[in-house]
This record gives structure tokens, C-alpha cells and sequence, in this order.
């Protein structure tokens, strides 16, 4: 170490102690290999054991350190030091949630969401175990294989201008999730998915920013999962008007 | 006070299950699952290369159980690894049922690939990512379950003992730092392993050893606990996974020389296309012994994070690493910025899992009455002195839903637990925590130092190679550093969502792992997978063939033996 340090801002919030989120400035020591989750673990180890943030697995797969890094949703466990220094850097908790603290965010809301899109595999007959498991062929398993890689790490929510205006929106990784099972060919439950999908909170309410999909660590693009979606329900309620007698 | 029938501390691969066969068993019982994260971010996400089971016909159970024993050298107990293994084809299929994205033969059926030690094509996946499509399917599956009632972040304490059985538990919730407590009728845990003792590992943040140490602390001895696997195969620096996948697809180990150098060690010969049991698809201690043997030799490479070897992938080609094992080329990528396409992967071994944990019976039952354990936390025991890989996965849905049932049907026949001396150990427990964490003030020792001098003294006495002098001065080391911990500072007095109470809680708990670890290890004087001793370089069937059992007291860790389960395969030199 050659004596460089960096310089984090970060956001700290204590409620009872603070009115509003204040800025609170830390210098760390520079390492080029250091992802922006050492800097804050070296500051929660030496320097200042108050900072409050989450974190595990630190190889981008758990889905728990998500923050605004100057003002973009990011991972922290797959962002460098080296990719800001030596500019200062602006650490703060994701947006278009409540704050519970410092960098933890309240995400209540979206545990909510997910199970309102049944987010399981829906059959009208089961299978007995005894009988093997579903043949579902390489390209069966392409077809929604991209939407399983939500790792719910909320970056998607964080960038979606609509959830901050409308929270009631289901947005975009419950979204995605609840089409995955849509198009898993071991699933039927589509139609009873389509109720909350297609409601005035599901779908309808994307403008089709497609700020999810661009921070999307995971390359899920929940957007084109909206689109399609939009697409289908489209299809399936002109069927239900034109051919009203149950042929669809 | 919050009343269940049934408790299970940890929501990972092995609690998801255990909450499921739960609630499968009786829709009349209510469970509470507790975890201190939100199960999504459980460690069992990070597992990449596979779950291993019969599920072809060219497989036996025979097969799956013999490499399971031998790998395990001896030390497993063989009538568990007979019933795990014919369980497992079984729950491999119910997740497939439960929607996981198990990576597909072009007839449709689940894949399988080459694994560390298995004699067969046995490991089913998804991609390399497997943990994390289990993790999500469960956790998916799980929501559907209206008798099962969350927990999320809440840190557990102490299990409530009382009457001779576990009663219920009391938690920290990290919301706002309330002491809770929780009455169940009985409780599995379910909280991975403690590879955070250590300080190179390739385990998240959250494995500090919690479960492991609420029933040390209960009365409950944990199994086997010196036996410590170290992958063959994780990044310098960080300790980040390099899947054994990686090897089973057919990717080279070589030294600086770029020779492939377990053709040495008597793992050859070597061959351009991959042999089961042979050269990289070795099982991972006798792998990470190599990798030190060469580092005696001065064949390794030296970075700035020491020694390492390659992992060689590029002759795999683009194609087959982008469907296979597309993780290890992003992680290698993101983390190192080399691109395995075109570049070997620096790597070297690193602490992955504990063979050693809660003891428990083949129905995951300990010796508390109530207390039930599953998953890397418990030791049943079918992984002895050295699992194989991809049979972990595969572990935490059998033994959880083993779990599961087991809890259930003790739950089902017995009253609720009565309140009164509940409250009483729960104001007990409420003294203990203000004194200890929540109210604490003054001290001046740094929880950090006192975490970083425990991971130090454990790579230097619990390593891959040990000794009877380094393992004495880790066992010191650590009796100073439990003395040490007495006097930690807080800089954090709030109530809300304070994480340094939820370290300092985790790192007591691992000080206890740790004890274990040490004092298992150094009473065991003998070499037997993972565990090799320079001053006992031979297994020693004789007077080591059995599990230690450590068991606490006021004066350090009691070590005590069982035997082990010997039913149709015999002792023999474990060679490959």
C-alpha cells in the first residue's frame, strides 16, 4: 500500500437520532482489488462500527448488498474501488424504498408482491414422484431460463421510475418471476397468475423506461418479461371476446 | 410470546425443505422459520457445481454409496449413507416438480455430470449455479404454505431447555433489537456451516457455526469436528468458489511448469478427456494436499495473495464454458479480470465446508428431546472425514425433509410447553444480553481484532497440514481470546438495525465452533481425510475409527468417541 486512500460519502440514518438522512464522509485506504463492500467493511471494522448495511456472500449471487453508488443501483460486492478513484464516492441507501437505516433498506414490499404472483409451479394434475421427474427439452427450459436469474436484489426497483411514483406497482422482478412460471412448460397455472399480472397494479402500469433491465446485474430484462407479457394478456382477452364459448 | 408447534432456525436449502415436509406432514401444525437474513440470501446460493444422486442406469445405489464411504474415509456411517442415498433420486425429482431449472439433455431429462470422486456421471444441475436455482425454487415453493410464518431477520440467542426438552427459543429482532421469545414443541436447526472461523473460505459472511454453537451450548456434542474440507479450487485474495464443475466439464490443474502435477501423487495417468476418480476429478483433500505438496516443491506460482496454481479451461472452448459453467467465467472475469476463454484461473485451497457438526441420528434427531438438526450444521454422520462433492446439496434436501417429518410427528404428540418457566429463562436470557451485548458499555478490545486473531490462530493450527505443537498453541490462543471477548467495545448503542450486536453475537458463537474444532482435531491423533497430521501421518483404524464428540464445559471442550457404523464395506487403504 502506497499511503492512497479513497473517499466514500455515505449516507447514514438513525431514526430517532436524525430528522433526515444526513452524509457522513469516510477515507479509506486505497486497494486496487478492493470492491466498494471492502471499503464499507473496513470502515465497519476500524474505523466506525455504527455503519449499518447488509451483506453475505460477496460474489454477486445472494442479492443482499445493493446501494446507490453515485446514483446508480449497484451490487457492492461487484464494484471497484479502482473504477471511481480518485474521485470521491457517493454511497447511499437504494431509492424508492423506506430507509430502516444507514444503508438498509425496508423491502416488506416486495416479499409481498412476489407471493402475490405465485411464484410456484401451478398443476391441475400432480405428478407422483414415483413417475419421474418432467421431460422439459433444452429449448422448453430456454424459454424462460433468463427469468430465473433474479437474484431479487432489488436494483431493478431501485431504477424503476414508476415503482417511485406508484408503489403500489408490482414491478419489474415480480413481474419476471411471475412470467417465468408462465412459461415453464411443467406449468399451468398461467390463468391464475394473469389476475394480478394483468390488473391495473401488474403490467399496464410499465412506460416501458427499461431502466430495470439496464441495471440489472443478472441480465434477466425484466422488461422484455412486461413486454411479452403485455403482449399475451393482449391475445388472451381477444380470444375471451371473440371466441366467448370457451374455445380458447 | 409467539406460540409454534414446530421451529426451524435457518432458511437455506435444508430449512426450506424441513418448513415444506413440515408442513406437509400435518396442515394442522403451525411452524415459524427464523433466520437471521432473508432465506433468499442463505448460503446455500452460493453452491454451484451440482446434487448428487442415482438417476441413471448405468448408476446403482451400491456405486453412490461405496464412493460416498470411501471418499469419506470410513468415518461415515454407512447404514445413514445407504438411506440418504436412496432418498436422494426422490428429492431430486420433487424439486424438479417444484420448478427448478435443472439443466436438460436434449430428451428432455435432468443432465448429469462428472463430480470429484464419484465412479459415475451422477451430478444433476442447473447450469452452475445449482445452489441458487434450488435456494429460489424452495424458497418459491415455500411461500405457498400458509402454515409456515416467517421470521426474517431475526438472530436467535439461546434455545429455551427446559423439563429435559427444547421448549422454544429467544431471538434479537434486528428490526428494532427486541429480545423475543419463541415457544415451539420442537425445533430443528438448520444454519449451514462455520467455514468463518477461518479466514480464507470460500463461505459467505453469514456461516459463523450459530447453530452448531446453541446446541453445544444446550448440552448437545458436536460430531467430528476436526475434519474441515478445503476446495482445491478458490480465487486468491477473495476465497470466492471456482467450481469442482469446472474439472468434472474436464479443465486441468497445472503448476508453474504447466504440468499437470497430480499425475504425481498417484492420481494419473493423464488424460486429454476426464476419467472418474482420476487426476483433477480426484476428491478434494487428497487435491488440496497436492497443491501444498507442490508448493513444497516451489511449483507454485507466488501472487500478491501467495501461492496458487492454474486452472486450466481454455482447451473446453467458448461454446461449452457459456452453457456449462457460464458462473465461473463471469465471477473469474468480474473478480480477476481474466477471461477463462483465453487465460488459466489463478487458484489455490480454500475452507469450504465442515464435514464435523450437531450430532445427530439418521432421523436427524439429537440428543435433547425436541432438538433436530439437518444440513451442513448437523453431522449425521455420511460425509466423515471428507465429503464429495455435490453430495451437500443433495444432503439438505434429504436429511431436511427427514427433518421435517421427524419434527412433526414428535410435535404431534406433545402438549404445549407452559409458559411460566419459559419466561423465566427468557428473563434470564434478556440479563444475559444486556450485560453481555445490548447494554454493554466500556471494554476495549475491538470485536474485528478479536475475530481476525481467532481466523489467524486457526489457519495456523487447523490448516490442511497439522501438528501436535501449532494445534496446543491454537487451543490457547483460543481459551485467551474467549477470556479477550469478555471485554469488546461497542461503538453501536442503538436498538435499530444494529449489525455490530449481530457480530459480536456471531463471533461468541464462533469461539465456541472453534474451541471445538481445535480440541477435536488435536485429540485425534491419527491422518484420516481431511484431517493430516504431520506427527501421524497414518490413518489409524485401531484407535481412530470412531467420531469424536466434543461436548462443553466450563473448562474447555470434552472429547469423547462413538463408534462408527460398519455394515457392508470394510475398511481398506483408500487409494484412487
Amino acid at each position: 500500500m502506497n499511503g492512497a486512500t479513497a473517499t466514500l460519502n455515505i449516507t447514514r440514518y438513525l431514526p430517532g437520532q436524525d430528522q433526515i438522512p444526513r452524509s457522513q464522509s469516510y477515507s479509506v485506504p486505497y486497494q486496487r482489488d478492493w470492491v466498494i463492500l471492502d471499503a464499507l467493511n473496513y470502515i465497519k471494522d476500524h474505523i466506525d462500527g455504527t455503519l449499518s448495511y447488509r451483506w453475505s456472500c460477496r460474489m454477486g449471487v445472494c442479492g443482499s448488498c445493493g446501494m446507490m453508488v453515485n446514483g446508480v443501483p449497484k451490487l457492492t460486492c461487484a464494484v471497484f474501488l479502482r473504477d471511481f478513484y480518485p474521485q470521491e464516492i457517493r454511497i447511499e441507501p437504494l431509492v424508492n424504498f423506506p430507509i430502516i437505516r444507514d444503508l438498509v433498506i425496508d423491502m416488506s414490499d416486495f416479499l409481498d408482491k412476489l407471493k402475490s404472483v405465485k411464484p410456484w409451479i401451478i398443476r391441475k394434475t400432480e405428478k407422483q414422484i414415483s413417475e419421474g421427474e418432467y421431460l422439459q427439452t433444452p429449448e422448453e427450459l430456454s424459454a424462460y431460463q433468463q427469468f430465473t436469474q433474479c437474484i431479487n436484489c432489488m436494483l431493478c426497483y431501485a431504477a424503476c421510475p414508476v415503482y417511485g411514483m406508484e408503489p403500489e406497482f408490482l414491478g419489474p422482478a415480480a413481474i419476471a418471476l411471475g412470467y417465468r412460471y408462465n412459461q415453464d412448460s411443467r406449468d399451468q397455472g398461467k390463468e391464475s397468475r394473469q389476475a394480478v399480472l394483468g390488473s391495473h397494479e401488474g403490467i399496464w402500469q410499465c412506460t416501458f423506461v427499461g431502466e430495470c433491465t439496464e441495471v440489472c446485474p443478472k441480465e434477466v430484462d425484466p422488461a422484455a418479461a412486461i413486454q411479452r407479457s403485455k403482449v399475451e394478456i393482449t391475445k388472451d382477452w381477444f380470444k375471451s371476446v371473440l371466441l366467448p364459448w370457451g374455445q380458447r | 410470546m409467539d406460540t409454534y408447534d414446530i421451529i426451524i432456525v435457518g432458511g437455506g436449502g435444508a430449512g426450506l425443505r424441513a418448513a415444506i415436509a413440515a408442513a406437509e406432514s400435518s396442515p394442522k401444525l403451525s411452524i415459524a422459520l427464523v433466520s437471521k437474513v432473508y432465506p433468499m440470501r442463505s448460503h446455500t446460493v452460493s453452491a454451484e457445481g451440482g446434487t448428487a444422486a442415482v438417476l441413471r442406469d448405468n448408476d446403482s445405489f451400491d456405486t453412490h454409496a461405496k464412493d460416498t464411504i470411501f471418499g469419506a474415509d470410513f468415518l461415515a456411517d454407512q447404514d445413514a449413507v445407504e438411506m440418504f442415498i436412496n432418498e436422494a433420486p426422490g428429492e431430486l425429482i420433487q424439486l424438479e416438480h417444484w420448478g427448478c431449472p435443472w439443466s436438460r439433455d436434449p430428451d428432455g431429462r435432468m443432465s448429469v455430470r462428472a463430480f470429484g470422486g464419484m465412479s459415475v456421471n451422477r451430478t444433476a444441475f442447473a447450469a452452475d449455479k445449482t445452489g441458487f436455482h434450488m435456494l429460489h425454487a424452495l424458497f418459491q415453493t415455500s411461500l405457498k404454505y400458509e402454515s409456515v410464518n416467517r421470521y426474517d431477520e431475526c438472530f436467535v440467542t439461546t434455545l429455551l431447555v427446559n423439563d429435559g426438552r427444547v421448549q422454544g427459543i429467544t431471538i434479537i429482532n434486528i428490526y428494532n433489537g427486541q429480545v423475543e421469545v419463541i415457544t415451539g414443541k420442537a425445533v430443528i436447526l438448520c444454519t449451514g456451516g462455520g467455514g468463518r472461523v477461518f479466514p480464507f473460505t470460500t463461505n459467505a459472511a453469514i456461516k459463523t457455526g450459530d447453530g452448531m454453537a446453541l446446541a453445544y451450548r444446550a448440552g448437545v456434542a458436536l460430531k467430528d469436528m476436526e475434519f474441515v474440507q478445503y476446495h482445491p479450487t478458490g480465487l486468491p485474495g477473495t476465497g470466492i468458489l471456482i467450481t469442482e464443475a469446472s474439472r468434472g466439464e474436464g479443465g486441468w490443474l497445472t503448476n508453474k511448469d504447466g504440468y499437470r502435477y497430480l499425475q504425481d501423487y498417484g492420481l494419473g495417468p493423464p488424460t486429454d478427456e476426464p476419467v472418474h476418480r482420476k487426476m483433477e476429478l480426484g476428491p478434494r483433500d487428497i487435491l488440496s494436499r497436492c497443491h501444498m505438496q507442490e508448493l513444497e516443491k516451489g511449483r507454485t506460482f507466488e501472487g500478491p495473495y501467495g501461492h496458487y496454481v492454474h486452472l486450466d479451461l481454455r482447451h473446453l472452448g467458448e461454446n461449452k464454458i457459456n452453457e456449462k459453467i457460464p458462473f465461473v467465467r463471469e465471477l473469474a472475469r468480474k473478480y480477476i479480470g481474466i477471461d477463462p476463454v483465453y487465460e488459466p484461473i489463478p487458484v489455490r485451497p480454500v475452507v469450504h465446508y465442515m464435514m464435523g457438526g450437531i450430532s445427530t441420528d439418521a432421523t436427524t434427531k439429537t440428543t435433547l428431546a425436541g432438538l433436530y438438526a439437518a444440513g451442513e450444521t448437523a453431522c449425521v454422520s455420511i460425509n466423515g472425514a471428507n465429503r464429495l462433492g455435490s453430495n451437500s446439496l443433495t444432503e439438505c434436501l434429504v436429511f431436511g425433509a427427514r427433518a421435517g417429518r421427524s419434527a412433526a410427528e414428535y410435535a404431534s404428540a406433545q402438549s404445549s410447553p407452559s409458559s411460566k418457566p419459559l419466561e423465566a429463562l427468557a428473563r434470564d436470557e434478556q440479563q444475559r444480553l444486556d450485560q453481555q451485548f445490548l447494554r454493554k458499555e466500556g471494554g476495549k478490545e475491538r470485536i474485528a481484532t478479536i475475530r481476525q486473531e481467532m481466523h489467524k490462530t486457526m489457519e495456523e493450527g487447523v490448516g490442511i497440514y497439522r501438528n501436535e505443537e501449532a494445534m496446543q498453541k491454537t487451543c490457547n490462543t483460543l481459551s485467551q481470546l474467549r477470556e479477550r471477548f469478555k471485554d469488546i467495545s461497542f461503538d453501536d448503542r442503538s436498538s435499530i438495525f444494529n449489525t455490530e450486536v449481530i457480530a459480536a453475537l456471531e463471533l461468541d458463537f464462533m469461539l465456541d465452533v472453534a474451541g471445538a474444532i481445535a480440541h477435536s482435531a488435536a485429540n485425534r491423533k491419527e491422518s484420516r481425510g481431511s484431517h493430516t497430521r504431520t506427527d501421524f501421518p497414518k490413518r489409524d483404524d485401531e484407535n481412530f475409527l470412531k467420531h469424536s464428540l466434543a461436548h462443553r464445559t466450563v473448562d474447555g471442550p470434552r472429547i469423547e468417541y462413538s463408534p462408527v457404523t460398519i455394515t457392508r464395506w470394510q475398511p481398506e487403504e483408500r487409494k484412487y
